[in-house]
């Protein structure tokens, strides 16, 4: 080993020996900023993973949507303007789609019902998503009661899992057949809920919906692709207004460790001022107080960090989700699955470890390379 | 009187209180002739029917919170989430969020309740 | 050897405290000897120690150490010079509380690189030799006031310097330590390193290990006389 490495290795065991004397002040310090970086985490980790289900979710999702408008509000779409739309150059076909939301009668939640070619054959049938199905405590073969256009109670039988791609869809999913999903609504025969069309190029997508809107005046189109982004901004808008209610005690916590870390205490020059003494040069000081604010902060960015991932496992009401969904709590409750962006936890890590450093160094500097004579007399 | 620090202080207090007294004076001066206001405008409101203040016009369910049903937010496409920014700012009205309604029978054969 | 010629240290220059310490002080300090700096506290010593050891810079004049003017030298080569030559024992002892008495002794090596278990031997002989042996463990803070000396001395000496530099070495002491100290100090000048002590206690000055006593008061060198040996 050289003496360079030597002596950094010297150095961390001063600096480890010195963490430990002065170690109720170190821990109050991982503590405060380590609650720091948890609550920035959470809402970081679950922005990043709404986003990640919103867009998995979509990419099962036809390319252009049309719905039709009446009043203003989203109405119901006639199967045989699916000629019409089929004949615009550049849609390869258009399927008509049957869903729609369904109250649960029991808990008030929204769910959706669903009838295609996935559904089961049976009129009494349903096959449902795993999550809703555990929820309910129900298996195949047990009853899932829902409630008739009419008002009268439909039951229907589970006869298996329906397959699911996102967590929101595996506990608010079911697939029932034609007739009872018109049993279910009230849809009549010759509508549908929209129209899903395939195109051949996607960058022909802007110029379809426009000749859409010629061919439908009152539909609407919606395309795939501006729903992603559509989701992004609004996610990210989201996250920033959580994170700027949480700022008054963010940074009253902040203020609480860098104050702990800033300024050295009497203390803390005079050994520096010793250390300068008996032949420490001021790298060598400098060095010692890098690796001990780098401790300090690498902790409090572990411990944040780890809470974080571990509070995405509690219920959603514990988390800040219920902000980041807004509406989307009519839905059953679902947790998004945990996507951890290297982005974003590089971005907390200097966030954690940089301020400190500086907070820890520059006043070390000062004291390093003050004379140790007048130092050690102060 | 000198003025010394100690007046000067107490100067300011006074000063203060007496500024604060007349807010007072003018808040409640204001809340009396709002009344007649008020009435107004509730004339106004039943003629035209007005459901909701309009606190936001992004989005038709937080524009009128009171007319909005549970699925609104989520026309777009099966599963759709939310997503205006006025959703986090309102949450969905008392009648609408998810709660067990007493009058519904639990579901059969589940084993369960 | 050490030269200092016409060396001044001011403090707080320009501010309505201004104190000068050392006043155009010359002196020459030839190896292997003991010198003695005597004076009542306030002369300057302890200052013109710390300009010796190259602790502090002087306001004006030069300081000569085996022929390099360190006066000039940038901070970081004053530091590598100060770790080389020179072993310096504080009136306060200045160790480090919370460490035990070995990693006290062992802490001005750090930074040299040196590998841990040559440190470790040599601190271990230097407390074998000052008997601290047995107290190597322990936490200074809980160790007697001669045992604390001694602790200062030996790391005063981890690094071999070839000077020994003492600041009122005696003052927390009563006569045994001190004829003790003053004897550990004998044998230190047997080996041939250069010893400067500044104290105004006589069983110091008047010892028979110091060769030379230099008075100051109020920041000059006020007399000088060759002592007892």
């Amino acid at each position: 080993m050289t003496a360079g490495s030597h002596r950094h290795l010297r150095i961390i065991a001063y600096v480890v020996g010195s963490l430990r004397r002065r170690w109720r002040k170190n821990v109050a310090v991982v503590l405060v900023y380590g609650f720091v970086i948890f609550t920035l985490a959470s809402v970081v980790f679950l922005t990043q993973s709404l986003r990640r289900e919103a867009v998995a979710a979509l990419q099962g999702e036809p390319e252009i949507m049309v719905q039709q408008l009446r009043a203003g509000r989203h109405g119901l779409t006639s199967i045989g303007d699916v000629a019409a739309l089929t004949r615009i150059v550049g849609v390869r076909e258009a399927l008509p789609r049957l869903w729609a939301y369904h109250t649960d009668p029991a808990s008030g939640e929204t769910l959706l019902l669903r009838a295609d070619a996935d559904s089961p054959p049976g009129d009494r049938e349903v096959s449902a998503g795993a999550e809703l199905l555990r929820r309910r405590g129900l298996a195949v073969g047990g009853v899932l009661r829902l409630q008739g256009q009419t008002g009268e109670p439909l039951d229907l039988t589970v006869s298996g899992v329906a397959e699911t791609a996102t967590p929101l869809e595996s506990a608010a999913l079911l697939r029932v057949s034609r007739a009872a999903f018109r049993a279910l609504t009230g849809m009549p025969d010759g509508q549908a809920t929209d129209l899903a069309l395939r195109v051949r190029n996607r960058r022909e997508l802007p110029t379809i919906a426009e000749k859409i809107s010629q061919a439908m005046p009152s539909a609407r189109p919606i395309i795939r692709d501006e729903l992603v982004r559509t989701y992004a901004s609004v996610f990210n808008w989201r996250s920033g207004v959580i994170i700027a209610a949480l700022l008054v005690p963010i940074l009253a916590f902040i203020l609480f460790a860098w104050d702990k870390a800033a300024g050295l205490s009497p203390d803390e020059r005079r050994e520096i001022g010793i250390l300068k003494a008996i032949g420490w040069e001021t790298s060598d000081v400098i060095l010692l107080k890098v690796y001990e604010a780098v401790a300090v902060s690498l902790a409090a960015f572990v411990l944040g960090t780890l809470l974080a991932v571990a509070a995405l496992a509690l219920p959603q009401p514990l988390t800040v989700l219920p902000a980041l969904l807004g509406w989307s709590t009519l839905y059953p409750p679902f947790r998004p699955a945990v996507a951890l962006g290297a982005y974003q936890v590089t971005t907390l890590f200097f966030l954690a470890v940089f301020p400190y450093l500086v907070a820890t160094v520059i006043p070390a500097w000062r004291a390093a390379t003050t004379d140790p004579d007048l130092v050690m007399r102060a | 009187m000198r003025v010394t620090r100690s007046t000067a202080f107490l100067g300011l207090v006074l000063f203060l209180a007496a500024l604060g007294v007349l807010a007072g004076l003018d808040a409640t001066r204001r809340s009396l002739g709002a009344e007649a206001r008020f009435t107004a405008n509730r004339a106004l409101a039943r003629w035209f029917i007005f459901t909701d203040p309009c606190l936001f016009t992004d989005a038709r369910y937080t524009r009128h919170p009171s007319l909005a049903d549970r699925h609104s937010p989520f026309q777009d496409y099966p599963l759709a989430l939310e997503h205006f920014p006025s959703g986090s700012l309102i949450p969905p009205p008392e009648h609408l969020a998810a709660a067990p309604r007493g009058d519904a029978p639990p579901n059969p054969g589940s084993g369960r309740r | 050897m050490i030269e200092l010629c016409d060396v001044t240290k001011v403090f707080n220059a320009g501010q309505p405290n201004e104190f000068t310490a050392v006043r155009g002080v010359s002196l020459t300090v030839n190896g292997q000897g003991c010198t003695a700096l005597t004076g009542p506290s306030g002369s300057g010593k302890t200052t013109l120690l710390s300009l010796i050891g190259c602790m502090a810079r002087p306001t004006s004049g030069r300081i000569v150490i085996e022929g390099d003017v360190i006066s000039s030298l940038p901070e970081r080569f004053l530091t590598e010079i100060r770790r080389r030559t020179f072993g310096f024992i504080f009136q306060q002892f200045n160790l480090i509380r919370g460490l035990s008495a070995r990693e006290n002794v062992m802490l001005p090596a750090y930074p040299t690189g040196a590998p841990l278990r040559h440190v470790r031997a040599e601190a271990d002989r230097l407390l074998e030799r000052l008997g601290l042996a047995a107290k190597a463990e322990v936490k200074v803070e809980w160790l007697s006031g001669g045992e604390t000396q001694r602790v200062a001395i030996a790391r005063a000496l981890i690094n071999n310097p070839t000077v020994i530099v003492a600041d009122e070495p005696t003052a927390h002491l009563d006569t045994a330590l001190s004829l003790d100290f003053m004897e550990i100090m004998r044998g230190l000048r047997g080996e041939g390193r250069t010893l400067i002590i500044a104290s105004h206690d006589p069983l110091v000055y008047r010892s028979d290990v110091v060769n030379r006593v230099v008075g100051m008061r109020d920041g000059r060198v006020t007399e000088e006389e060759a002592g007892p040996r």
